[in-house]
This record gives structure tokens, sequence and C-alpha cells, in this order.
């Protein structure tokens, strides 16, 4: 008796058309009032002269754009973010398929190993950084300590992580891929495993050997998974300041000047709320893009 | 072309437990189809993964062609193996996937195509060539598996239960052509299979394995006419073999050796009372289920198939008889074979 009213009632909840709006208008608001209004927002001040403090707004047309674009620290901006994209891409899947081969075989430990490896990924990201940023210090840094007690470093002319143009992008490329890594290897663990295991075994029996199962069979049958892998990691770094703005911001002398960190700096900290729109809008084709041809890859693939 | 040989062949999956397989002895000879058989959990599967180097044996040698292969990969081992499920790569064409073992093997470029050619018309699937796996039906994902296995010519072919996915009127033309197969191409072939009907009617010899333990090896005639134990005895021949207790004895009765009476000619038989309780008419033949009465196997149940050409009423007592030269002996506490001997059932 009890069992059948119980049943009732979840069926005839279920197809109440209230509870279902009830249960997906949380998602809806979240979307519209933190993704979807800023986003109009941001389209709506790239075509006008917003400033902060001033109260009046005038439509300007592309004028936004042509002096963005005219400007040597946006080039300088879209130059480096797209070398960081790449940069971090490579690294981050190379890394992670490294690990995910490692790691998918049991050991004793491999827990233990799976839960550190995922610790970047679960801490927050400002605090993650502020530790690096210490790390990379111009005078505390650890690394540098090391170096110089191995004597690869002299001590009177220690590299400045985060003060020299090449080594503060290679110092903010690395510190993003370890932020990266785990969330990319979890996605190739499970990939991996997806892999019916009598094919690498065919292929051993077909007389493969390592470097041809993973680049001939192993990754090619990868590709769907690799195609989300990427597409996310490209989207994340393409569109992430908090590296670069906890790091450098930006500096030495533009040297890791990122589209996001100068769209911050110019809209928010420099009053230009019209530049800092037309910076950020600059990002949606290319990401668009991006997204469009990552998934038709991962289609085809699946398809194929 | 070369002989496998195990000897005290032996897996462990867990310590303490059970091994998967235990001290197998074996020796193929040359060309032979030769046929793992036993119910799954048996050791089969393990033995041929173990022997394709799939798995390493916890104690005990493998040897090809007289070589210790132990510490041997697959590779080195020049073995091919069809896995149960094909394991076909999804993402490459029939060409390239009978291609890839020459590849792997560096055989030199200029011959992966006529080499392809003759495994692919050898099997008749010249046509699907550029086709993907996921396009091809059972039967010709089957065929591309054997042709990818041939192609490089090893000297032993490993086969995992290959007719298991296919549907019943296929695997049986399947089956015919995996035979005309072997005589044709004349490797050592292991096949691997829980169905006793493949193991009869392919296999040249067959091992018949339990719990990791060989429990006969010999043609499909000595194993079905003369088993070796108990759970050979049973586990070949659909409906299996009758074991009637009798004394220190169990004795054995295949069903279509339990026949009326007056159809057994020879002189030297035993005679039964057989009170049928269930009659099965499969067309070509009757299975009869029912009960001894009187006498020493009062009360035992019996299966007997007979072929048409009687009627039988269910509840009603017949004549039944068994020629003696017919009854499997086996001991009661080892359940192995023991010599003939003289029973008198009244």
């Amino acid at each position: 008796m009890a069992v059948g009213t119980v049943k009732i009632k979840s069926a005839g909840a279920a197809q109440s058309p209230l509870l279902g709006f009830a249960m997906f208008s949380p998602a809806v608001l979240y979307i519209v009032l933190l993704i979807g209004a800023p986003f109009v927002l941001a389209i709506f001040y790239a075509f006008s002269d917003a400033r902060i403090g001033s109260g009046q707004l005038h439509y300007v047309g592309l004028e936004n754009f042509r002096s963005i674009i005219q400007s040597p620290s946006f080039r300088q901006a879209v130059k480096n973010s797209i070398i960081f994209t790449i940069c971090a891409q490579i690294i981050v899947l190379v890394c992670s398929n490294i690990l995910s081969i490692a790691l998918e075989k049991p050991f004793r430990g491999r827990g233990l190993v799976r839960f550190l490896l995922l610790l970047p990924w679960v801490a927050p990201v400002s605090l993650g950084t502020i530790g690096w940023k210490w790390i990379l210090d111009s005078i505390y840094s650890v690394i540098t300590w090391l170096l110089i007690w191995l004597g690869f470093v002299n001590r009177y002319s220690p590299p400045m992580w985060l003060g020299e143009e090449k080594l503060a992008m290679a110092s903010v490329i690395l510190v993003h891929c370890w932020r990266l890594i785990p969330f990319s290897t979890v996605i190739l663990l499970a990939g991996r495993t997806a892999i019916p295991k009598e094919i690498p075994e065919a292929a051993a029996i077909d007389g493969a050997g390592f470097w041809r199962t993973l680049f001939q069979i192993n990754l090619p049958m990868m590709i769907p998974i690799l195609g989300v892998a990427v597409l996310f990691g490209t989207i994340f770094t393409f569109t992430d300041m908090t590296v670069v703005y906890i790091l450098t911001n930006g500096g030495p002398y533009d040297s890791t000047q990122t589209l996001p960190n100068l769209a911050f700096s110019q809209g928010i900290q420099g009053s230009d709320l019209a530049a800092g729109a037309a910076i950020s809008v600059f990002l949606v084709p290319v990401l668009v893009v991006i997204a469009y041809l990552m998934l038709r890859v991962a289609h085809r693939a699946e398809v194929n | 072309m070369a002989v496998v040989e195990t000897r005290k062949l032996t897996k462990v999956f867990k310590q303490g437990e059970l091994g998967a397989v235990n001290e197998v002895d074996l020796e193929t000879r040359e060309g032979e189809f030769l046929v793992f058989l036993g119910p799954s959990g048996s050791g089969k599967t393990t033995l041929l993964r173990m022997i394709a180097g799939l798995e390493h044996p916890t104690a005990g040698e493998i040897l090809i062609g007289g070589k210790v292969v132990n510490d041997l990969t697959p590779r080195e081992r020049r073995i091919a193996m069809v896995f149960q499920s094909y394991a076909l790569y999804p993402h490459l064409s029939v060409y390239n996937n009978i291609a890839f073992p020459l590849k792997a093997q560096n055989v030199p470029r200029n011959l992966h195509k006529q080499k392809v050619e003759w495994a692919s018309s050898l099997l008749g699937i010249g046509a699907l060539l550029q086709r993907k796996p996921r396009e091809l039906s059972g039967g010709e994902r089957q065929r591309v598996a054997l042709a990818r296995a041939i192609v490089r010519e090893p000297s032993v072919f490993l086969l995992d239960e290959p007719l298991s996915n296919l549907d019943a009127k296929l695997r049986l033309s399947a089956r015919e052509e995996l035979e005309r197969f072997h005589r044709r191409v004349g490797t050592t072939t292991i096949y691997v299979t829980h169905d006793q009907v493949e193991a009869m009617a392919m296999g040249d010899r067959i091992m018949v394995l339990n719990k990791g333990v060989v429990r006969q090896l010999g043609t499909p005639k000595d194993v079905y006419d003369d088993p070796a134990d108990t759970f050979v005895a049973t586990f070949l021949g659909s409906p299996p073999m009758n074991l009637i207790e009798y004394e220190d004895l169990i004795v054995g009765i295949r069903p279509e050796h339990f026949r009326l009476a007056e159809d057994v000619k020879e002189t030297n038989k035993a005679a039964f009372k057989f009170r049928v309780e269930n009659v099965e008419y499969l067309g070509a033949e009757f299975i009869l289920s029912g009960l001894l009465t009187g006498g020493k196997a009062d009360g035992k149940k019996v299966i007997a198939r007979l072929l048409l050409g009687h009627s039988f009423e269910v509840g009603s007592t017949y004549d039944f008889a068994v020629a003696d030269r017919h009854l499997k002996f086996f001991d009661r506490t080892t359940e192995k074979k023991v010599p003939a001997r003289a029973l008198t059932w009244q």
C-alpha cells in the first residue's frame, strides 16, 4: 500500500511541468544573471564609450576595436595569448598522456598518487598561484636556492624567474600547466580505460611495440576524448587570467600580457570599460571557431 | 610450423588461492588442430593466454618449436591469435587491419599489398578491404580477424572462442570454413571453446579441462567413448552420460546405448525395467527420462535417447537393456575410470 502511494506520487510529480521548471530554473537563473547578462552588456559596451564614473554613453561604432587593434599592447597580448595557449596545451597533452599511461595499471600506492595528482586542480587557483609566486620569487625562490646548491647557477646573478621576459613567459606557462595537467589526466585516463583490453593485446600479438601501440592504436582510438581535453584546455587557457595576474600582471614590459589580463587592466583598473569590453569580445569569435573545430574533429572520429 | 609444449605450467592469480591453471603438461603435434574444452572458469583461456605471452606463468615452462619462450614477448613467439571479440582496430580499414602485423614486424613495404591480397582472397574478403570494421557483419569480422592472423604466416595459431559471437546458423558455416581453412594452411592450431559439439567436430584431439586441471587428452572418439573420469563423461554428450551408483562403483551409460531390450542384439547385456516419466519428441529422435525400477538400481533417474519407430506412454514400464561393452566404470571416491567388471543388477 505504502509502496503504491509513493509510486503514484513520484509518477505524478515527474509529469508536473511546474516541478521540472523549478528544478532547472536555478541553473537558468545562474546562466542568465552571471554569464548571459554580463556578456550582452560587454557587447553593448564594446560599441560605446562607457567609462567608469561617467554616467553618459554614446554609440561609437567600431571605434573601440580600431583603437585596440592599433595598440601595441593589444597585439603583444594576442601574440602572447596564442603562444601561452599552444605551448601550455602541448605540454599538458604530453604530460597527461604519460601520467595516464603510468596510472592505468595498478601498483602499490596508486590511489595515493592519483589523489596527490588531483590536488593542483582541487586547490583554489589563486592560493596555488600565490604559492608559486613565492617559489619563483626573485630573492626567496627555492628553485634558485636548489640550483645554487647544486652548482648550476651563480649565486651573484641568479635567474629572475618572473623578471626576465622569456623566463617570465616560461614560468607562467609552466604554472598554468601544473594546474591543468590533473584535469587532462583524469579525462585521458577515462578515455584510455574505455579502450577494450583485447585491442592493445591484439597489437602486442601482431608484433607492435610500446610506441607503435601508443601512436597507431591507442591515441587514434582516443581522438574523441583527446578532442574534448584539448577543447576544454584551450578554453581554460585562453580565458584564464588568474595565473598571469598574480604572477606577473602581464609584465615585464607586456611580455606575459594576455588578452583577459589586458581587458581587466584596461577596463577595470584603467577605467576604460569600453576598451576592456572590446578586448573581451574580441576573444569570442576565436573561441567559437576553436570550439567548432574541436567538436567536429571529435564527432568525425566517433563516426568513423 | 612448430610444436607447442608446456611443462607443469601453472598460473595462480591470487596468492593462497587455487590456481587458474595447475601443472598442465601438453605437447601438440605438428599441424594438428587441438581443442581446449572446458566450462567457463576451467582455465582454458588462461592457458591459451600464457602460450600467447599475454599472461606470465607462475611456474612451469612453455616451449615453442623446442625453445623455452617464457620470457619472450608475444611478438618474439611468432604466434597469431584470434580473440573472442576479434579485437579488430576500429579506426583502421580492413586493409590496414590486415597489414598492421606486417608493418609491426617490419616486413618490407613493397610486399604488403601482395600479402594482404593473398590473405584476403584466401578468406574471401577481397571486396571489403576499404571498409571499416563497424561496417562488417559478424562473420565478415571473423574472417578479417583470421586474415590478420595468417598474413604474417605464423608458426602457431591460437583461437579463443572465435565462433561464440556468431548466431547459430552462421556458426555452423563458419565452423566448416575454419576446418577447410586449417586443412589448407596446415598450421598447428589451438582452439579454445566451451562448446562440446564444436570440439568434437573440429578437433584432431581434445584436451578437456576443469578447474585448471587436465582431465583427459585424446581424439574426439577417445574422450567420448572412453572418458577418463565422470567429469569428462558428463561434460561431453548431450544429454549427458547417465551415472548410476553401484556398490563402490559409478556405472556410466550413454543415453543412446540405453535401448529397448529387443533392439539390443548383443548376448552380454544388462537388463533393466524402465518407467517412463517424460517424453520429449525432437523430430528425429525421442528423449525419454524416467526411473529404473527393481533390482539394485531401483529408483535411479536415467535418460534414454531413441530413434523413432516405437511409441512410449508416460507412466508405463518397458524392458530396456545396455550391452556390456557400453558400460563405463568409475571409482566412486576418485571418480576416475576403472577396469570393467561383471555386475549383477538383480
